[in-house]
C-alpha cells in the first residue's frame, strides 16, 4: 500500500485498492476523550495542584503550621494571613497545605493496602474456584455486612493513639471487600476468554496464567474504583479525626481541623468551613478522575459522541 | 421464586452468625489488658481511686469480668444471651443494655428511614428525569450538583447548616431531640437539619447511578422494538425502561443504607442526638466493649436484613435470576 | 398497486470523524403482497434506509437529510418522528423484525405482556381478546404449547423461537409492510431456513408485504420477487429476481455473484472470483462513482463524472452505471 493516508482524503493505490481508513493510536483516542471534556480537565488539574502542593508544602506554606502564636487566635483572613489563623493562633493556609500530606499519604496507602490484599484475594477466589472461592467470598461478605464506616471507627477507635499507621490500617481494611468483589467479577469475565484457556492449553501454570494473563486483563477498569476509592478514604480519614479517632493533634488533618472549629462555629465558622472545602475539593478531583479514566477507556463508547 | 427466597435467608442467617464472631473477636483481640481498659473508665471515681492492683484484685476482676474463661466459652454465653433478648450489662454505664437499646433505637430508625426515603426516592427521581432530558441545561447543572455532592462530608455540612440555619438565621434549633411522638411539629425542627445533612449524599449518589443505569437502558435494542411497535413515550419508559434499569439500582440501595447508617453514627454527634450512633460512638471512646458488641450486632443485622430484602427485590425484578 | 414509494431518502450521521453519508438518495417501491429484498455488504446503508422510513433513527446522531415516503397519499417524513401518526403506523401498518432476538425483545417482560401491547393499543382488544389472539398468533408461528408458554420470559425461549415470537409480533396487527432486517442472521442454518418458510407462507396467506433486508444472497434469491442492490448508501442496480441473478448488468452485481458458489456446479467448473478492495470510507466520499476504485469494467467517463443515476437497461431493471456490459 502507499503512505499513510490522512484523515479525509480517499486514496487509491496502483491496484485500485482503497486504503482502509487511518486508526488513531489508543493514547490519543484516550486523551481526545479524558482532556476534551471539561469537567475531567479540571479535577485533573485540582489532583495536579494538590500533589504538588503536597510535594512543596515546606516550600510554599508561609508558616510553621505547628507554631502557636497565641496572641492572633481565631483571625479572619487578612493579608498576614490569607486564610485567617485558628484557636492556637496556627496559620491556616500553612496548616491546609501541610494537611494535603496527610491526606495523600493516608488516601494513597490506604487505597494502595486494600487493592494489593483485596486483589489478590480477589484473583484467588476467581482462578481456584471451588472452596477458595466460597470461602473468600463468605469472608467479603461478613465484612460488608458493617458499613464500612463503622467497621473502620471499631479499628481506629479501638486502637486508639497508634499513630497513622493505624488509621491506614482501619481505613485500609474497610476496603479490602469492595476491591477484592471488584477483582474477583473482573477476573471471572476475563477467565472466559480464549486466550486464557490457551496459556493453560500451553502449559502455563496457575500462577503466571493468573499473573501474566488474568490480571493485566481484569485490571484496567479497576483504575476508575481505585481513583474513586481515595475520595472514599479521605473522607472516611476526615470523619474519623473528626470523631477524635482519626489523626491525632497537633497533626494537621482536615478532619481534626474541623473538629477544632466546631467548638468555635459561632466565632470564627472559617474554621471548620475551609477544611471542608479543601477536602471536596481533593475528593471531587479524585472522582472526576476517575470517571474520565472510565469513559476514556470504555470501548462502547468508541466512536459515538 | 420460594426457593430462591429461603436460599437468600439462609445466607443472611449464617453470615449474621458470623459477623457476631467477627465482632467478639474483633473486641477481644485488642492489644492491652481489657481489665486496664476497664479501671481506665474508673479512673476518677472512688471506685478506681488508684489504679494499682494487686495480682489477686486482678485475677479477681478477670473472673467478674468473665475474662478467664476461653473464648469460645465466652462467646457461646454471650449469643445465647443474646437469643433470649438479653444483650448484656455495660460495665461502664452500668445498666442493662437492652433497656438503653430500646430508649435509642427508635430515634435512630426514625432519622434513618426519612433520611433512606429522601436519599432514594429523590435520588432516583432526579436520575430519571436527568436521564430522559439528556443534555438539558437542567441535566447538566443537576448532574454537576450530583458531582459535587458526593464530595461533601456529611458532618461537615451538618455544622455549616446547623451555623447559616441555626445560629445566623434561627430557624432551627442548633441541636437536641424532640420525639415525633411527643411533639410532632416541633420535632420537625429539630430534625430536618440532620436529615438534610445526610441525604444530600444519599441523593447525589443515587441520581448518578439511576441517570447512568437509565441511559444505559435507553440505548439497548428492546427499546427500539417498543418504539418500533409505536407505544409512547411514557409507556416506553414506565413498562420498558424502568424496570430493566431498577435492576442495579436497586442492588445499590443496600449500600445506599450502610453509608446513610454510617453517616447518621456522624451526624448523631454534631446535632447531639441520643441515638443509637451516639450510644455506640461513646462506647467505643469508654473502651465499653459490651455495648460495642451489642450496637454493632444491631447494626449489622439491619444491614443483613435489609440486604436480604436487596436481593429479593432482585429476584422479582429480574426473572432471569429467579428461575437459575 | 404500490404501498409505499420511498424517494430519495438521505440519512446522515454526525461522528466525531465526520459526516457520515449513510444513506444517500435511496428509493425504492413496495408493492401490494410481494416479497422484495434489499441486498448489500455490511454498512451499505440497508438497515438504515428502512429504520429511515419509519423514523427509528437516532437523532442526534443521525439526522434525515433530505427525501420523502410516500405511504397512504401522504409524505411520512413530513411527521415527527415520534408524534402521533408515525406511532399509528408503527406496529400496526408498518412493522419490522429486527436481527438479533437475544436483545430485542425486553428481558423483564412476559411474552405474553409484549404481544398484547400492540393489540390492545392499535386495534384497542381488551385484555382477554388480546391474550386469546396472542395464544393464536404464537400458534401462527408455530411455538408449541402456546398456551403455557405464553407466560414464559424471552430468555427460556431458544433463538429460533425467540425470532418466531417476533415474526408474531410483526403480524399481530395485520400489517400492510413488514421490514424484515436481517431476520435470519443470528440463526443457524436449519432454523433459518425454516424461519423463512414460515414467513412467506405467512405473508402469502395474509396478503401483506415483505422487505427482506439481507447480505445473504441466497435467501433473497430463493423468496424474492424483486432485489434492489445497494452500495454505500445508494441504490445501484434493481430489477425482477430471476433477471438480477442470470443478467445481472451492474459491474458489482456482477462481482458478487461471481464470487459466490451456485448448487449444481460442478467442481472446478468456474472459479470463485472475490472482488478486490474493501467498501468505501462513508466520510468524505468523492463524488464520482463509489465503486471505481474495485470496479474491473471501468471506463474513463467514470473518473471523471459524478455518480451515475439510476438508468433503464431492460423492463423494469435499472443499474447506476455508465457502462453497457451484456452480463453471463
Amino acid at each position: 500500500m502507499a503512505g499513510k493516508p490522512k484523515v479525509s482524503t480517499q486514496s487509491v493505490d496502483a491496484t485500485g485498492v482503497m486504503a482502509a481508513p487511518p486508526r488513531t493510536s489508543e493514547w490519543r483516542r484516550f486523551s481526545r476523550i479524558f482532556f476534551g471534556r471539561k469537567l475531567y480537565l479540571i479535577g485533573f488539574i485540582i489532583v495536579v495542584i494538590i500533589i504538588l502542593t503536597a510535594i512543596f508544602a515546606p516550600v510554599i506554606a508561609p508558616y510553621d503550621p505547628l507554631h502557636n502564636d497565641l496572641e492572633n487566635r481565631l483571625q479572619m483572613p487578612s493579608t498576614d494571613h490569607w486564610l485567617g489563623t485558628d484557636q492556637l493562633g496556627r496559620d491556616m493556609l500553612s496548616r491546609i497545605i501541610y494537611g494535603t500530606q496527610i491526606s495523600l499519604l493516608i488516601g494513597f496507602s490506604a487505597v494502595f493496602a486494600s487493592a494489593i490484599i483485596g486483589a489478590l484475594m480477589g484473583l484467588a477466589a476467581a482462578h481456584y474456584g471451588g472452596w477458595v472461592f466460597t470461602v473468600i467470598m463468605r469472608l467479603t461478605d461478613v465484612l460488608m455486612a458493617l458499613p464500612s464506616i463503622i467497621l473502620m471507627m471499631l479499628i481506629a477507635g479501638m486502637l486508639k493513639g497508634g499513630g497513622i499507621w493505624i488509621v491506614v490500617f482501619a481505613l485500609g481494611f474497610g476496603g479490602i471487600p469492595g476491591m477484592c468483589r471488584m477483582m474477583c467479577g473482573q477476573a471471572l469475565s476475563v477467565k472466559e476468554n480464549d486466550y486464557v484457556m490457551a496459556a493453560r492449553a500451553v502449559g502455563m501454570s496457575n500462577w503466571r496464567t493468573m499473573l501474566t494473563q488474568i490480571f493485566p486483563n481484569a485490571f484496567p477498569p479497576l483504575i476508575v474504583g481505585l481513583t474513586m476509592a481515595i475520595g472514599g478514604v479521605v473522607l472516611g480519614e476526615a470523619g474519623l479525626s473528626f470523631l477524635g479517632i482519626g489523626v491525632q493533634a497537633p497533626t494537621p488533618s482536615w478532619g481534626n481541623m474541623i473538629m477544632d472549629g466546631q467548638r468555635f462555629i459561632m466565632t470564627n465558622p472559617m474554621l471548620s468551613l475551609i477544611p471542608g472545602v479543601a477536602i471536596m475539593l481533593l475528593v471531587f478531583g479524585f472522582n472526576m478522575v476517575g470517571d474520565g479514566i472510565r469513559d476514556a477507556i470504555d470501548p462502547r463508547l468508541r466512536g459515538v459522541l | 421464586m420460594t426457593t430462591y427466597i429461603i436460599r437468600r435467608t439462609l445466607l443472611g442467617l449464617m453470615t449474621l452468625i458470623l459477623v457476631t464472631m467477627m465482632v467478639f473477636l474483633l473486641v477481644r483481640l485488642l492489644p492491652g489488658d481489657p481489665v486496664m481498659r476497664y479501671m481506665a473508665a474508673f479512673v476518677g471515681t472512688s471506685t478506681g481511686q488508684n489504679n494499682i492492683m494487686t495480682p489477686e484484685q486482678h485475677d479477681a476482676m478477670m473472673t467478674k469480668l468473665g475474662l478467664d474463661k476461653p473464648i469460645p466459652t465466652q462467646y457461646w454465653e454471650w449469643i445465647s444471651k443474646v437469643i433470649r433478648g438479653d444483650l448484656g450489662e455495660s460495665l461502664v454505664i452500668q445498666q442493662p443494655i437492652s433497656g438503653l437499646i430500646k430508649d435509642v433505637l427508635p430515634r435512630t430508625a426514625y432519622i434513618g428511614v426519612l433520611m433512606f426515603i429522601f436519599g432514594t426516592l429523590g435520588g432516583i427521581l432526579v436520575g430519571i428525569y436527568c436521564a430522559l432530558r439528556r443534555g438539558t441545561w437542567l441535566d447538566n447543572t443537576l448532574t454537576t450538583i450530583a458531582n459535587i455532592g458526593m464530595t461533601i462530608p456529611v458532618f461537615w455540612l451538618g455544622l455549616m447548616l446547623i451555623y447559616v440555619f441555626s445560629y445566623k438565621l434561627g430557624w432551627f434549633p442548633m441541636f437536641g431531640w424532640v420525639a415525633p411522638w411527643d411533639n410532632f411539629w416541633k420535632s420537625c425542627t429539630y430534625v430536618i437539619l440532620p436529615i438534610a445533612s445526610v441525604s444530600l449524599g444519599g441523593i447525589a449518589g443515587m441520581a448518578r447511578l439511576t441517570r447512568s443505569c437509565m441511559l444505559e437502558v435507553m440505548g439497548k435494542e428492546y427499546v427500539r422494538t417498543a418504539w418500533a411497535k409505536g407505544l409512547r413515550e411514557r409507556v416506553i419508559v414506565v413498562r420498558h425502561q424502568l424496570k430493566n434499569a431498577m435492576i442495579p439500582v436497586v442492588t445499590a440501595l443496600g449500600g445506599t443504607l450502610g453509608m446513610i447508617l454510617g453517616g447518621s453514627v456522624f451526624i448523631e454527634t454534631v446535632f447531639s442526638i441520643p441515638g443509637m450512633g451516639r450510644l455506640m460512638t461513646q462506647a467505643i471512646f469508654d473502651y465499653d466493649y459490651q455495648i460495642v458488641q451489642a450496637t454493632t450486632l444491631i447494626f449489622g443485622g439491619i444491614v443483613i436484613f435489609s440486604n436480604l430484602l436487596v436481593d429479593i427485590a432482585w429476584g422479582w425484578l429480574d426473572p432471569r435470576i429467579r428461575y437459575s | 398497486m404500490v404501498l409505499l414509494d420511498v424517494q430519495n431518502i438521505k440519512t446522515y450521521f454526525h461522528t466525531e470523524y465526520g459526516l457520515v453519508k449513510a444513506a444517500d438518495g435511496v428509493s425504492f417501491q413496495v408493492n401490494r403482497g410481494e416479497i422484495i429484498g434489499l441486498v448489500g455488504e455490511s454498512g451499505c446503508g440497508k438497515s438504515v434506509s428502512i429504520l429511515s422510513v419509519m423514523q427509528l433513527i437516532t437523532s442526534p446522531p443521525g439526522e434525515k437529510a433530505g427525501g420523502k415516503v410516500i405511504f397512504e397519499g401522504k409524505d411520512l417524513l413530513q411527521y415527527t418522528a415520534n408524534g402521533p401518526e408515525m406511532r399509528a403506523i408503527r406496529g400496526s401498518k408498518i412493522t419490522m423484525i429486527f436481527q438479533e432476538p437475544m436483545t430485542s425483545l425486553n428481558p423483564v417482560l412476559t411474552i405474553a405482556r409484549q404481544l398484547t401491547e400492540t393489540l390492545e393499543l392499535h386495534l384497542d382488544m381488551d385484555k382477554g381478546a388480546a391474550r386469546e389472539r396472542a395464544i393464536e398468533l404464537l400458534k401462527m408461528v408455530g411455538v408449541p404449547d402456546a398456551s403455557r408458554r405464553i407466560d414464559d420470559y424471552p430468555h427460556q425461549f431458544s433463538g429460533g423461537m425467540r425470532q418466531r415470537v417476533m415474526i408474531a409480533m410483526a403480524l399481530s396487527c395485520n400489517p400492510m409492510i413488514i421490514f424484515a432486517d436481517e431476520p435470519t442472521t443470528a440463526v443457524d442454518v436449519t432454523t433459518q431456513a425454516q424461519l423463512l418458510e414460515l414467513m412467506k407462507d405467512l405473508v402469502t396467506r395474509l396478503d401483506t408485504s415483505l422487505v427482506i433486508v439481507t447480505h445473504n444472497l441466497g435467501v433473497v434469491a430463493r423468496y424474492a420477487e424483486r432485489i434492489y442492490v445497494m452500495y454505500a448508501g445508494r441504490i445501484i442496480e434493481s430489477g425482477l429476481s430471476e433477471v438480477i441473478f442470470n443478467h445481472p448488468r451492474h459491474p458489482y452485481t456482477v462481482g458478487l455473484l461471481n464470487s459466490v458458489p451456485k448448487l449444481g456446479e460442478k467442481h472446478g467448473e468456474r472459479k470463485l472470483i472475490p472482488i478486490y478492495g474493501i467498501p468505501p470510507n462513508l466520510i468524505n466520499m468523492p463524488p464520482t462513482c463509489a465503486f471505481l476504485p474495485r470496479c474491473t469494467e471501468k471506463i474513463g467517463r467514470c473518473a471523471k463524472e459524478p455518480w451515475p443515476e439510476l438508468r433503464s437497461v431492460g423492463k423494469d431493471h435499472y443499474i447506476s452505471c455508465y457502462v453497457d456490459i451484456k452480463g453471463k
